[in-house]
């Protein structure tokens, strides 16, 4: 199932949309994570106007595809893309996040919003949850995909490691771990902090097919989605290569936009109005 | 006197009372369960023989999931298996389930309110030999603390078992913790045992202590409580308080009416454990009088099980004691 030229270009410009939702959404809410969710809005777009099985209006519908989101403090990107999907009303959620008695928490919480799957933030635990998951439809010959995607800051935690240990061990071919490689964590940059790589060589050698992507090729993206779904006998690692802060120059490769949202007003407008003019610089770099 | 209606084992008080392991309760109630519906699956951390997880895996071995010493992942996987839709025990010993993996327990199990069955195995001082790294005294503390979770604390092998079916009828998650070594069997398969309900073991007409205790202890309770009639005519009653959480607040409350004078007994640190619990609910309703046994405030050491239950003040003549000197500050 290729992806057509016609469609990629209607996700970019949802991306944009998505990115223009997220700025919003934390200016009006004044604190939570900017860089991670506009460096993801690509691929969490292209998760659900293509890759994902699911029913926007039947959240629950049992043979959904489940799409963990293990780094969760950049689900400000999952609530944008889900409100565009029609999930919910996207003036709600760009107007209450992180508001006293609003379901849009901080970090996602699944008795608040079920369709989110599970409750996450502190990192490290999404990729067992979603191994848990993806062992019970396997279990029961369940055809439904299982998608997480976490952040590289989070493959410091050892906790990763004992599920992708896990799952190469009972080669969970219905699992794909997608991780947002933007090279930035709190503390710096992720070489600096705690050297990662080579994050290739540990994942296959933890029984896992890998595949490089550039995550904000929408079609290169895609194609590692249809790759991963067809192979049966491992889990797959999508390294998914983004900038952190696309789309905004002063945010982009800046670790100090890890958990700022931007000011409300001036700097706000300015970073909508660089959205809304960037459209050219997003397709071009997927046609190159 | 012993309470009829509890239909208790009849070797309680010999001098060598009829043993048998509480964990072989929870091997034995997981078969049961496992039977009774095919979602329940078993996970584990490399401990299936200690845990008695090793019965479920003969039985049922395609719903039995090794996650290898992965405490952290133990919890995680144990999250998406009730996400998706199975019941999972997950099992090891309480000193690393919860021990190690709290955090993990808080945010993908309990935050998250999925049905996670969570077995803490050689619990308490008396794990003996293996010493303090891995006799856990503060589960009670972190597990009753976290919102969602209920706690129970079974007395002996039958109640063992018996917890098993209860956690399993539970919709959310729920904690439980057995001991390591072979202990007095206390209750029968006759015996009540409803979750959330106290049951008084040990009963007289004016109480001048109730002794409130959870987990194995509760037969060294009931041992003092025969020989305080005996030897200094102190009427007590004996309340197996085996539902940490939610706590039976009016057995509580009644107890602290009727005696006016309470000690607590079990086998953890006496901050945050199963006492504080009983002395929340006296304070907010009937404040009384109250001493705890338990172990204040140090780490166990290697030793021989039952020396070490006696050397950290758990024994009987500790509860004696402990009966005597709440008495007199009523």
């Amino acid at each position: 199932m290729n992806i057509t030229d016609d469609k990629v270009q209607e996700l970019e410009e949802i991306a944009m949309d998505v990115r223009e939702t997220i700025v919003r959404m934390l200016a009006e809410a004044g604190s939570g994570h900017l860089a991670g969710p506009l460096g993801m809005a690509d691929m969490m777009t292209a998760f659900y106007f293509h890759v994902l099985e699911h029913k926007p209006d039947e959240p629950m519908w049992d043979d959904r595809d489940r799409l963990i989101l293990s780094n969760g403090h950049t689900v400000p990107v999952r609530y944008a893309v889900m409100a565009h999907a029609g999930y919910f009303p996207i003036e709600d959620i760009e107007n209450n996040l992180r508001k006293l008695g609003s379901p849009y928490q901080g970090h996602p919480e699944r008795t608040e919003i079920p369709a989110l799957e599970t409750t996450s933030g502190p990192l490290g635990s999404g990729l067992g949850q979603a191994a848990g998951i993806a062992y019970g439809a396997q279990m029961d010959d369940r055809d439904f995909h299982v998608y997480c995607q976490m952040s590289d800051g989070e493959q410091d935690a050892g906790n990763i490691w004992e599920s992708a240990m896990f799952a190469g061990a009972n080669q969970l071919g219905n699992l794909t771990g997608v991780i947002d490689r933007n090279n930035i964590q709190i503390n710096g940059h992720t070489e600096d902090v705690m050297p990662l790589e080579e994050l290739v060589d540990k994942y296959e050698a933890f029984g896992w097919h890998v595949i490089e992507v550039d995550g904000h090729n929408i079609e290169h993206f895609v194609d590692a989605c249809e790759q991963a779904k067809a192979i049966y006998e491992d889990p797959t690692l999508i390294l998914a290569h983004t900038i952190p802060g696309k789309g905004i120059d002063e945010i982009e490769f800046d670790p100090g936009w890890h958990g700022k949202p931007p000011e409300k007003g001036a700097q706000e407008k300015a970073f909508l109005q660089e959205l809304r003019t960037l459209e050219g610089k997003i397709e071009a770099s997927h046609l190159d | 006197m012993i309470k009829e209606n509890q239909h208790l084992h009849s070797d309680i008080f010999a001098d060598e009372p009829s043993v048998e392991y509480t964990r072989n309760g929870y091997g034995r109630g997981l078969v049961e369960v496992g039977r009774e519906n095919e979602d329940v699956v078993a996970v584990c951390a490399d401990l299936a023989g200690s845990t008695r997880t090793h019965f479920f895996k003969q039985e049922f071995p395609d719903r039995y999931i090794e996650v290898g010493v992965a405490e952290q992942n133990l919890a995680t996987v144990g999250s998406g298996l009730a996400k998706y839709g199975k019941i999972p025990f997950i099992s090891s010993y309480a000193a690393f389930n919860p021990g190690r993996n709290n955090e993990q327990i808080r945010t993908t199990i309990a935050l998250n309110d999925v049905p996670v069955k969570i077995l803490g195995a050689h619990a308490g001082v008396s794990v003996g030999p293996d010493g303090a790294t891995h006799q856990q005294l503060e589960d009670i503390a972190l597990m009753r603390a976290q919102p969602n979770m209920k706690v129970i604390v079974p007395a002996d092998f039958q109640e063992a078992k018996k917890t098993v079916h209860v956690a399993y009828k539970q919709d959310g998650p729920v904690y439980f913790r057995v001991a390591r070594e072979k202990t007095p069997e206390i209750t029968t398969e006759d015996s009540p045992f409803e979750f959330g309900v106290a049951n008084t073991l040990w009963e007289s007409d004016s109480p001048d202590v109730a002794i409130i205790g959870c987990g194995w202890l509760v037969h060294k309770a009931l041992v003092a409580a025969k020989q305080l009639k005996k030897h200094e005519d102190i009427d007590t009653l004996v309340i197996n308080n085996h539902t940490i959480k939610p706590m039976d607040e009016q057995a509580v409350i009644q107890a602290g009416k009727r005696a006016g004078a309470v000690v607590t007994v079990e086998e953890h640190q006496v901050s945050a454990g199963m006492g504080s619990a009983v002395a929340e609910i006296l304070a907010q309703n009937v404040p009384t009088p109250q001493e705890f046994i338990g172990v204040h405030d140090q780490f166990g050491e290697s030793g021989p099980p039952m020396e070490l239950v006696e050397k950290y003040g758990m024994g009987v003549d500790a509860i004696i004691e402990a009966v005597k000197r709440v008495k007199n500050r009523k």
